[in-house]
């Protein structure tokens, strides 16, 4: 296990070109040894260019990746004690699930009853102790990831290990399975892990931190809640939350902010507006007001998801997003809502102003 | 056009396929087959489409017998998982290779491409050729030229499986919209429950080659008559525990559960039941709870928190909206409103449709 430090990394596929055309923007970030961390981002996002540097399948433009005290910036993957899990699973389909797990060891030169003492080990921990006799190709998806992952652990020297979005092929009904079974995992081998997705659910779930990118940038680094709660940046407001943070231009009459038309009761005098100005309020943040106080909003189309309703509509001519439990009936074309001061956000060119959360 | 499947069948190699499927689609309608990998979704598009003949049973459009018209005799268009263009083609080709072939003149094609690519926002790229496009734009393009043939029938096999979660998310917004105002029937495929309930219009519920149950997809989320399709149409999974009516109580060992019986089941007979509740029906409570549950782990999608525990030995999740921590291992009091939970007989069947029906 180590502590994996990333210093003044940049990339870029073509680096002969000028202006320099990066995939990923320099950046410095140090992944503590023992956490969990997930890089979260839309396709093309740098997210998969970031793991393929710290794994070695790409020496970065600029910049040193270090292992704890090594730099291991010029070292290949074989050489960096590192696990992966990728997208599809890995494993040998003619061995068996024992000789699978236990592989990665006997390759290493350990003595093979040592080495299926290990892997029966990790199939106890996996629960897969019922399939070790069984041959790999015949297993469904997720009993495939999970030995591809027990391959991975098998090892107790690796730096630490990567995952690469390890369930875009697994059914939603075992997802929730594998997903508490990786987390339950991390807690008891307290490996360094870096998970790599655009799935939001499964980002928040794994990680203690996770790193949002976008465009080749980290928009933010917080946990779970901190994305919530308090988007630093637009992007994030929008990527993270189904529907995602309604972001709404503040327009000025007079000095005096509007939505739409209609005022907005926040005093923005001290905010040095030089920027574009949102408002960024999160669907479930908002709320029906029976008596017609509040913004005027038109429904234009309810989504029932069962658990609650999605109901999407304009203030003014800026369409809104809002939340309400399912047995909330909304009847007229037209209705009144209030937004909770507490996570009403004023963000300037996308980065939210500090001082202005609480209202 | 109405499609109907009478008593179909599949068989490959011996391997039962699709096992007596009785279906129709809904006329104007969004219709959804939902349910796992392999469970026969394929199969019943292919036979829609004329790409199979089935091994027995009937396929009828408008009540007339088609099970063994060929694919290029059918009107039928088909979106696939995987993004399928002709990557040769600019995306003003790909839309319009179609209708050159179906005689129109070429102010109808131009007509035809104008209103597609304006619905699918695709006008800024129709010189491109696929392959400059993002993922979601190439299948923007694969729907743009499915619906610009205007065919009878559009089959859309997990059409938004492989895009990022975010435009998957605007991605289905939109699909109800764009097919609304054709005169097309829509078959879609998904395995996502909460896919078919955002999507809404008349869903099949499949499971291993057979037809659990079909209808409104909210009625059937509210009303499930079988315990299987509860099960289907939940995710994440439903909440069951085994009980046992005693008089005027439902009784459950292992847990002391012991609940007095709501009068809309007090008809049924003493025996036992398997009580189902889904996960956003449950709330946390110290005050006289229902149930214990023992904490496994905590999952956090963008705005809500899933609980995972164990309740008499069997999984369950609870629903908690905003961002909360929980501690593995701890003890919570849960408790529910009795009118939310769900009770199948032995035989799967939902005792409230019971009810109903005798009344």
């Amino acid at each position: 296990m180590a502590t994996v430090h990333l210093r003044n990394i940049a990339h870029s596929y073509n680096p002969y070109q000028e202006p320099r055309d990066y995939a990923l923007k320099p950046l410095n970030l140090t992944w503590e040894h023992g956490k969990t961390y997930a890089l979260l981002g839309p396709s093309g996002c740098g997210k998969t260019t970031l793991l393929n540097i710290i794994s070695g399948l790409i020496t970065p433009s600029d910049g040193q990746v270090h292992f704890d005290d090594t730099d291991v910036t010029h070292m290949p993957t074989a050489n960096r004690n590192i696990a992966q899990v990728f997208q599809f699973p890995v494993n040998y389909d003619t061995m068996t699930v024992r000789d699978n797990l236990a592989f990665p060891l006997i390759n290493k030169g350990e003595n093979r009853s040592d080495a299926y003492r290990r892997a029966d080990e990790i199939a106890e921990i996996l629960e897969v102790t019922n399939i070790l006799k069984s041959k790999a190709e015949g297993l469904t998806a997720d009993l495939k990831q999970l030995v591809s992952l027990g391959r991975g652990l098998v090892r107790k020297d690796v730096s630490a290990i990567l995952f690469d979005e390890p369930l875009t092929v697994i059914d939603p009904a075992r997802k929730w399975h594998l997903r508490s079974k990786i987390k339950e995992i991390q807690r008891q081998f307290n490996h360094t892990m870096i998970y790599v997705t655009h799935d939001q659910t499964e980002a928040l779930t794994f990680a203690d931190n996770v790193v949002v990118m976008e465009a080749g940038e980290i928009r933010q680094i917080g946990s779970p809640k901190d994305l919530f709660e308090r988007p630093e940046h637009t992007f994030v407001g929008y990527f993270i939350g189904s529907p995602g943070m309604n972001l709404i231009p503040i327009d000025f009459d007079d000095k005096k902010p509007l939505i739409g038309s209609q005022p907005l009761g926040i005093d923005l005098r001290d905010i040095a507006n030089s920027g574009k100005l949102e408002l960024g309020i999160r669907p479930e943040f908002i709320t029906l007001n029976g008596n017609a106080e509040g913004f005027e909003m038109t429904v234009q189309n309810i989504e029932n998801v069962g658990e609650h309703k999605i109901v999407r509509g304009a203030i003014g001519e800026h369409g809104i997003n809002i939340i309400i439990p399912e047995n909330n009936e909304i009847g007229s074309d037209t209705v009144f809502v209030n937004f909770d001061p507490k996570h009403t956000m004023i963000y300037s060119d996308g980065a939210l102003v500090e001082g202005t959360e609480n209202g | 056009m109405s499609y109907e499947l009478k008593n179909i069948g599949k068989t490959v190699d011996g391997d039962i396929h699709l096992d007596d499927i009785s279906w129709a689609t809904k006329p104007g309608q969004f219709n959804t087959l939902l349910g796992p990998t392999l469970s026969g979704k394929t199969s019943i598009m292919r036979i829609l489409a004329g790409l199979d003949k089935p091994t027995s049973g009937v396929l009828s459009e408008n009540g007339a017998d088609i099970s063994n018209v060929p694919v290029k005799k059918r009107s039928v268009a088909m979106v696939y998982q995987q993004f399928i263009n002709y990557p040769g083609f600019s995306v003003r080709d790909n839309i319009v290779s179609p209708l050159r072939n179906q005689k129109l003149t070429d102010s109808e094609i131009e007509e035809r491409l104008e209103r597609v690519t304006s619905l699918l926002k695709l006008g800024d790229y129709l010189a491109r050729k696929p392959l400059e496009l993002s993922g979601g734009q190439q299948q923007r393009v694969a729907l743009a030229r499915a619906l610009a043939k205007q065919s009878d029938l559009i089959l859309l096999d997990e059409p938004l499986a492989n895009l990022d979660y975010k435009l998957r998310e605007e991605l289905r917004s939109e699909l109800p919209k764009l097919f609304s105002g054709t005169n097309s029937t829509v078959v879609y495929a998904t395995t996502e429950p909460e896919e078919a309930l955002l999507l809404g219009g008349n869903v099949a519920v499949i499971d291993t080659g057979r037809l659990i149950e079909s209808g409104p997809v909210l009625e059937l989320y509210k009303t499930p008559g079988a315990l299987a399709c509860a099960m289907g149409l939940s995710d994440p999974p439903l909440n069951i525990l085994p009980v046992e009516k005693k008089g005027d109580y439902f009784v459950h060992q292992e847990t002391s559960l012991n609940l007095k019986v709501p009068e809309y089941f007090s008809s049924a007979p003493d025996g036992c039941y398997n009580m189902a509740l889904r996960p956003h029906h449950l709330a946390i409570t110290d005050d006289n709870p229902v149930l214990t549950g023992s904490v496994k782990s905590a999952d956090i999608t963008g705005s809500e928190t899933y609980v995972h525990m164990t309740v008499g030995g069997n999984d369950w999740t609870l629903l908690k909206h905003g961002i909360h921590t929980f501690k593995g291992g701890s003890s919570i009091g849960l408790t529910f409103d009795a009118h939310d939970m769900m009770l199948f007989d032995q035989n799967g069947n939902n005792l409230a449709l019971i009810a109903a029906k005798a009344a």
